[in-house]
């Protein structure tokens, strides 16, 4: 009981930890689905509308209950306050009503999946959703709204926190990378999810209460319906990779032994990338009758955002450059971070090309990008993490030879599911078809196959974090040799998290000459 | 809120009310100060998105925006505009009051906004039920009669009540919490060294006071020296 009513952030932390598990285990399962679906031609597993519902539960699951509580609700809640040397966030109370909050969506969400799901795709597109679909879109559409909310209040946390928490000496510029990925990923938050959830409240409106806004029957504009959501789901995608980024500042900093190559520029890229988000979601109107000229003009603006992301790519480069790099399994998915985010990104730039994204819209090109990003980055970044800071939250090592080999596993697995579907949609397969032609057979397995590895990939770390907890062996305060303040505590922290506050008088990364003690 | 309190010493910066995480007083309020703005920030953020659909069609069907802007009760709305100022005016003082630890005056302010505030939403509720009565409800019994392009003069109350309903339960919810802040400024729980709860509901009433400051005109004085004046 102690846990349901705690408002140590730590705690809440590990709530969400396992809520947000039992969330990825449901969107895997239908992706499980999906691709037995695809596995071969005729899509005789599955009737069209059926699978209809596997993908929209799919989608609605990862993103909105998986993806984008996965890294800040867990490991930034957990290590926010750590970081910056206080005693808990700023509203601890708070923190545990958005876990709350987060259920309660949580809950409509199986509401929806017991009763028979919804068919409308994540994106929720009108008129279908508001006046045509089977599905069950008020309760779906609640269920978000609801969980935004508890977004909203864990990035205000987080803001306040940062601004007012941080312990003697702390000035922004000695603040880890992480913390300033997760200050951005808060201003996407709380600028961003008010307007889905009012966007989504709208819906219900029209579709339960004929009160019209999108539906041209009632005078409405589908178009507008797309706007409102692109201009949060778009920086969404921020919500999701820019704490995974600053995982991985963490991890390729602590393993090469080095400060991370250009501070500044990381910090500050991860603010451009969240301002930038903004102003890009024009970019998945490009047929949608927007106009050429707004089309141009988002073109350029979402190439924008790849200076920055490329500033970061290069930066975590040029810090493994010359250092002491320790293949652990954190930095073996921080290794493969780089190079799976690189793809995504690169392919980022395909779509936001205006000529080569009439070709490619809808197709599987625009699904192997966007899960290059939110599977290859953000869940790469999610796991390496967990890997990097399980012995700090639990006080409990895991086996490295199994770690190893699963974090292979997955980066193998990952490839060849996701490959494949850019030759697909290069040669035009469609998203969101429940059968396909012969020919794109041999990919389509490919795919397939891939996913039955990344499954199994997937599945060793939660056999063997499990195990940990029981047999593990015990963690020292700092297993790695790591720089930050979150390590000068016990394993795991104490309540109060430190004796006495800290008193900070260098800059962050600063890692001690003596030999690094291997443990992992 | 803590049951201990009886222990620590009075004095500024042990003050009872400081919770554990907290180096001090200031660093408490400061928090909470900030965390009231960033919140106003996301309550932006929530009405932006009626805001941009209203402009977005108000552009694109201007006459049927005036047209069906001039069914609303233009003296009623005013006066509800003057109440909801009144109230933003006992707020203030209010807040003024707490700050000089006079309790009675606080409660009296308090329970003047609280009056003030239902009031306008008694108003509110007889505009609704006007509407309703008239068939300005958008839905299949919707009509508008003398409308300019009525297909679209729909929009126009969809926004209408998406708009000021949403507002409306915002006054909802601030009344709700006018209610437990009165019970606990009568009970004495606010001094002049903190009544940070009474601060910072007074930015939050302000801000629904400001949203109804833009909502009244674009609603209510599209069109009311034009032609279709009434």
């Amino acid at each position: 009981m102690s846990w349901l009513l705690t408002e140590d952030h730590k705690r809440i932390a590990l709530l969400y930890l396992i809520v947000v598990t039992i969330f990825f285990g449901i969107g895997g399962m239908f992706a499980v689905f999906i691709r037995l679906q695809l596995s071969e031609p005729t899509g005789a597993m599955f009737d069209s509308n059926t699978y209809n519902k596997m993908f929209t539960m799919h989608g609605i699951v990862m993103v909105f209950f998986f993806l984008l509580p996965s890294i800040p609700a867990t490991l930034g809640n957990f290590l926010i306050p750590l970081m910056i040397g206080a005693k808990d966030l700023a509203f601890p109370r708070i923190n545990l009503l958005s876990w709350y909050i987060y259920i309660v969506g949580g809950l409509f969400t199986f509401y929806v999946l017991l009763s028979g799901g919804v068919d409308t795709g994540w994106t929720f597109y009108t008129p279908f959703s508001s006046s045509y679909s089977n599905g069950y879109v008020i309760a779906a559409g609640l269920g978000i709204f609801i969980n935004g909310f508890s977004g909203i209040l864990t990035g205000l946390n987080f803001i306040v926190t940062i601004h007012r928490m941080r312990a003697p000496g702390m000035t922004w510029f000695r603040m880890p990378l992480f913390v300033w990925a997760h200050y951005a990923t808060s201003m996407i938050m709380i600028l961003g999810t008010p307007v889905i959830a009012v966007t989504l409240f709208l819906l219900v409106l029209e579709r339960g209460l004929h009160i019209g806004f999108f539906d041209p029957a009632y005078g409405g504009d589908p178009v507008l319906f797309q706007h409102l959501f692109w201009f949060y789901s778009h920086p969404a995608v921020y919500i999701m990779i820019l704490p995974s980024m600053g995982v991985v500042t963490e991890i390729i900093s602590t393993f090469s032994s080095k400060k991370p190559f250009g501070y500044t520029f990381i910090a500050f890229s991860s603010v451009a990338i969240a301002v930038f988000g903004f102003l890009v979601w024009g970019h998945h109107l490009f047929v949608s009758s927007q106009s050429v000229y707004a089309g141009m003009v988002f073109s350029v603006l979402s190439y924008i955002v790849a200076i920055p992301s490329a500033i970061k790519v290069f930066n975590w480069t040029a810090t493994m450059y010359k250092g002491q790099v320790r293949l652990t399994t954190p930095m073996l998915y921080g290794i493969g971070f780089i190079g799976l985010f690189t793809v995504g990104g690169l392919t980022g730039l395909f779509l936001a090309c205006l000529g080569m994204d009439v070709h490619l819209t809808d197709t599987y090109f625009v699904i192997a990008h966007f899960h290059y990003v939110m599977v290859g980055g953000a869940i790469m970044g999610y796991l390496g993490g967990l890997h990097f800071w399980w012995p700090k939250m639990f006080g409990k090592m895991y086996p490295a030879g199994w770690s190893k080999v699963s974090a292979i596993i997955i980066f193998v697995g990952f490839n060849l599911t996701f490959f494949p579907q850019f030759l697909l949609g290069y040669m035009g397969m469609p998203r969101r078809y429940a059968a396909y032609p012969v020919e794109f057979q041999t990919l389509n397995v490919l795919s397939s196959a891939g996913a039955s590895i990344l499954g199994l990939g997937y599945l060793i770390p939660l056999v063997y974090f499990m195990w940990s907890l029981k047999y593990g062996p015990p963690a020292p305060a700092n297993p790695w040799g790591a720089s930050g303040l979150e390590w000068k505590t016990a394993s795991p922290p104490p309540t109060q998290n430190f004796e006495i506050t800290p008193v900070v008088t260098t800059d962050a990364y600063e890692y001690s000459t003596e030999e690094v003690v291997e443990v992992g | 809120m803590d049951s201990d309190t009886a222990v620590v010493p009075h004095g500024v910066e042990t003050h009872h009310t400081l919770k554990h995480h907290f180096e001090n007083a200031e660093q408490q309020k400061d928090a909470s100060t900030v965390g009231m703005w960033v919140f106003l920030v996301t309550e932006i953020m929530f009405f932006g998105g009626l805001f941009l659909a209203y402009f977005a069609y108000r552009q694109a069907y201007p006459a049927a925006f005036a047209s069906a802007s001039n069914k609303t009760n233009l003296w009623i709305g005013a006066v509800n505009t003057t109440v909801l100022i009144c109230s933003s005016l006992t707020m203030a003082l209010g807040v003024n009051a707490a700050a000089l630890g006079k309790r009675g005056l606080l409660i009296l302010f308090l329970v003047l906004t609280l009056l003030l505030g239902s009031v306008f939403l008694g108003v509110k509720a007889y505009e609704y039920h006007d509407k309703w009565v008239h068939h300005e409800v958008p839905g299949e019994h919707f009509e508008c009669e003398g409308c300019t392009d009525a297909g679209h003069a729909s929009l126009f109350f969809s926004l209408y009540f998406g708009m000021t309903g949403l507002h409306a339960t915002h006054m909802i919810v601030g009344a709700g919490i006018l209610l437990v802040l009165i019970f606990q400024a009568y009970k004495g729980k606010f001094t002049p060294e903190w009544h940070t709860p009474i601060e910072l509901f007074g930015l939050y009433w302000h801000f629904v006071d400001i949203v109804w400051i833009f909502l009244f005109p674009l609603l209510y004085l599209i069109d009311r020296s034009g032609p279709g004046a009434s």
